[in-house]
């Protein structure tokens, strides 16, 4: 997952290097020097190249393949059924429903997760005295697995003894996670967020202290508002750690929540709001659909592809790798 | 201490190696905690009881888990010998004819004896082919009964209700005592499969689905049906309910605690009752409408079946064969019922734990069968219907609404019966 940003931008390099490879590598002197055979670069990116056949290409075809068929889970019998598991899909309001909760979840947990880990980094940065405990304090909770944190989230919202549930009804407010739709949806969006804020905030803090001294002076120079330099300084350079960081903080908020979205859950979904990737999981793997969770599936590769390819076009022009 | 391991390991593997005619069969099982542990012990007394077979039980989580994973295992030709299959399963594994040895088979191919009517009346349906051959072997099987708070019942002065009207005329007085009058878990097999059962209506169109999968459709947003919603909702709103989402344990814990006067939930629960509730309790048939005409009878059972997967050896089918039979006997039932709670699943077993006098010392145990042998009506056996795991998934989306005040329970079934209908359809060109 996390080599999605690494392989992308290459892939106009592997582009050329096959191109090379074809028209007898002449084209590129320098990579003759390394390698006397056209065969070595290949061995040595075999056993990557190997991982992602057998795990990302194989899969997916067999994914696109079964997409078009209604098969009994004991694969006896399967009947052709062209686009029906796309249709059915799209056309079922209950799909439409979850992929709405999908959109709003990501960029509530990207948002979130990014500025609020964003904004521990500059203060972090800022403080000098026990630096490190701070830092430690902030980071240890990367350490937690997901269905962890997914188990911390649903005793801190539990309906009978939760501490969440308890500080809410001060306010006069019955919290039902569980049962109300919202209520549920704030509680995932709350551990979702807390669980991603460490990763972002060790990215930032180290983006910021790789920001010279020397620009940060000239820059008091030129203006006290330490937003304005924040703004106009800081965040610039910081550009390709968050261009990143936004990558795969929505990979995290599609995919990665699987885990805690399934224990705060308990299994049954009800009428809880969940990710598309966990209607997958539910349609494939405990309802037996396999044609059905197989378009669901491409489905949602094709919007995550598409996603981060636009990403990459109209994003990426925008960030400054200095 | 490492030298003896050692030593223990190879005298060990000695034995193994020498008795290199043991078959060894596997049985994939959805249970843990007490349950598992029994399921542990059985196997192993059915071990020690003979030499020619080897059973290794190995638990894949949840019933729902067991299943999936058994199918993906039966795809790549690892399947198990036997695989536990839970009720709302029991269609897909039923409709793919080829997947498994109908037990009836199995067991009288390998020369066991085999009698139909050795079992309780309720429990001969449900996993039996139209013909009433028994394809799956019942296993671990449960009624919804209705769980009673002692001190509730006596601080109230009301008595156990017979019917949902009864309920309704104690509940306002459990109100006032300080509890909340009830709780129920799972509703889709409570409020719906066993509603239809104990009140004896009609659940889908081809026979409750028993006759085939073509063109079978839900009954669900009939009159009753939506009556019984409307009351719980009602309920709900009085506060003589107590509605805590679609997850079993939630709608438990209250009654555990002692906050609740009633729970329903399943036979098969006595087991772990007995050390999780703080208060004395009891238990009593589950309630059905005086309105309705003909209801009273029984409940189909819930619970979970073994399979015996196809494409093993003779051997190792005679020894799951074995294995079944072994299951049946009287003296395994009874130390399964009265160490799980589920109930026995034989006549022979259910009269064996009568005569150890069982029933006097724990009559709680008792409910749950005395109710699968009530009279039985047309409609009381239980149902038979594909893609049945997402059916239950889209109920408990709508009741969860109902319950939230997002939907009316008319409209929360007419949705019911439409998605539901979609998804039959569905499984019905699966087998195609």
């Amino acid at each position: 997952m996390t080599d999605t940003p690494m392989t992308l931008p290459q892939s106009p390099g592997l582009m050329a290097r096959l191109r090379g490879f074809w028209e007898g590598s002449s084209r590129n002197p320098a990579k003759r020097v390394q390698f006397d055979r056209p065969l070595t670069p290949w061995l040595f990116v075999l056993p990557q190249l190997l991982i992602v056949a057998i795990f990302f290409y194989w899969p997916s075809v067999q994914a696109v393949t079964s997409s078009f068929y209604l098969e009994d889970p004991f694969g006896f019998g399967s009947t052709f059924v062209g686009m029906d598991n796309y249709t059915d899909a799209i056309s079922s309001r209950e799909y439409r429903r979850i992929a709405g909760f999908t959109a709003f979840f990501a960029v509530m947990v990207t948002g979130l997760s990014l500025s609020i880990g964003l904004l521990l980094a500059v203060k972090a940065d800022k403080v000098i005295r026990g630096a490190s405990a701070y830092k430690t304090a902030l980071i240890a909770v990367y350490a937690i697995a997901p269905p962890v944190s997914g188990l911390i989230g649903m005793m801190f919202f539990d309906m009978h003894m939760g501490p969440f549930t308890e500080m809410a009804a001060w306010f006069g407010y019955e919290m039902k996670v569980g049962i109300n739709y919202n209520d549920t949806a704030f509680a995932l969006i709350l551990v979702a967020v807390w669980k991603q804020i460490p990763y972002n905030f060790i990215f930032f803090l180290s983006g910021l202290q790789s920001v010279p001294v020397s620009v940060r002076e000239a820059a008091l120079i030129d203006a006290r508002s330490g937003w304005r330099r924040f703004k106009d300084i800081v965040l610039p350079l910081l550009a390709p750690t968050a261009f990143f960081l936004l990558i795969i903080n929505i990979t995290y908020s599609l995919f990665d929540t699987f885990a805690i979205i399934d224990v705060m859950v308990k299994d049954k979904p009800a009428n809880n709001p969940m990710t598309l990737v966990y209607k997958v999981y539910l349609d494939g793997f405990k309802g037996n659909d396999i044609g059905g969770s197989s378009a669901q599936s491409v489905i949602l590769m094709v919007v995550v592809a598409a996603l981060t390819v636009a990403q990459f076009r109209f994003l990426e022009r925008r960030v400054h790798y200095g | 201490m490492l030298k003896l391991a050692t030593v223990s390991t190879i005298a060990f593997s000695t034995i193994a190696g020498s008795a290199m005619a043991q078959t060894d069969i596997s049985w994939w099982h959805g249970m843990g905690g007490r349950n598992g542990e029994v399921i542990n012990e059985i196997s192993q007394q059915f071990n020690d009881a003979q030499d020619a077979c080897k059973l290794t039980p190995l638990s894949r989580g949840t019933y729902e888990e067991a299943l999936s994973s058994s199918i993906a295992a039966f795809r790549s030709g690892e399947q198990p010998n036997i695989v536990q299959v839970f009720d709302a399963g029991a269609a897909t594994i039923m409709n793919a004819p080829g997947a498994v040895i109908p037990a009836e088979d199995l067991i009288l191919n390998a020369g066991e004896e085999f009698s139909r009517d050795d079992f309780i009346a309720g429990v001969r349906n449900f996993y039996a082919d139209s013909e009433g051959k028994f394809v799956g072997m019942p296993f671990n099987s449960s009624a919804p009964i209705m769980y009673m708070n002692t001190e509730a019942f006596e601080k109230a002065g009301v008595e156990a209700p017979k019917t949902w009207e009864d309920f309704e005329a104690i509940a306002p007085k459990l109100k006032e005592a300080g509890y909340i009058p009830m709780t129920a878990s799972q509703l889709t097999w409570m409020m719906v499969e066993n509603f239809k059962s104990r009140n004896n209506q009609q659940f889908a169109t081809n026979n409750n689905g028993y006759d085939g999968v073509d063109g079978t459709q839900l009954i669900v947003n009939d009159e009753n049906t939506v009556m019984m919603f409307d009351k719980l909702k009602a309920w709900a709103d009085e506060g003589l309910y107590g509605f805590y989402g679609a997850g079993w344990g939630d709608n438990l814990k209250p009654f555990e605690e002692g906050k609740v006067a009633m729970w329903i939930g399943s036979s098969g629960s006595f087991g772990g009752l007995q050390k999780s509730a703080q208060m004395p309790f009891t238990a009593d048939f589950m309630p059905y409408w005086g309105s309705i005409e003909g209801a009273g009878t029984q409940s189909f059972i819930g619970g979970a079946a073994l399979f015996a997967m196809a494409g093993k050896s003779d051997e190792e089918n005679a020894c799951t064969a074995q294995f079944f039979s072994f299951l049946t006997s009287p003296e395994v039932q009874v130390y399964w019922h009265e160490n799980t709670g589920y109930v026995p699943i034989t006549e022979a077993a259910y009269e064996l734990a009568k005569e150890e006098g069982y029933y006097e010392e724990k009559p709680v145990a008792e409910v749950g069968i005395k109710q699968l042998m009530l009279p039985g009506g047309e409609w009381s056996k239980g149902y038979r219907l594909g893609f049945y795991p997402q059916i239950r998934s889209v109920m408990e989306r709508e009741f969860n609404r109902i319950f939230s005040g997002e939907t009316t329970p008319k409209a929360a079934f007419d949705t019911i019966q439409q998605e539901g209908d979609a998804l039959l359809a569905r499984f019905a060109k699966t087998s195609g």
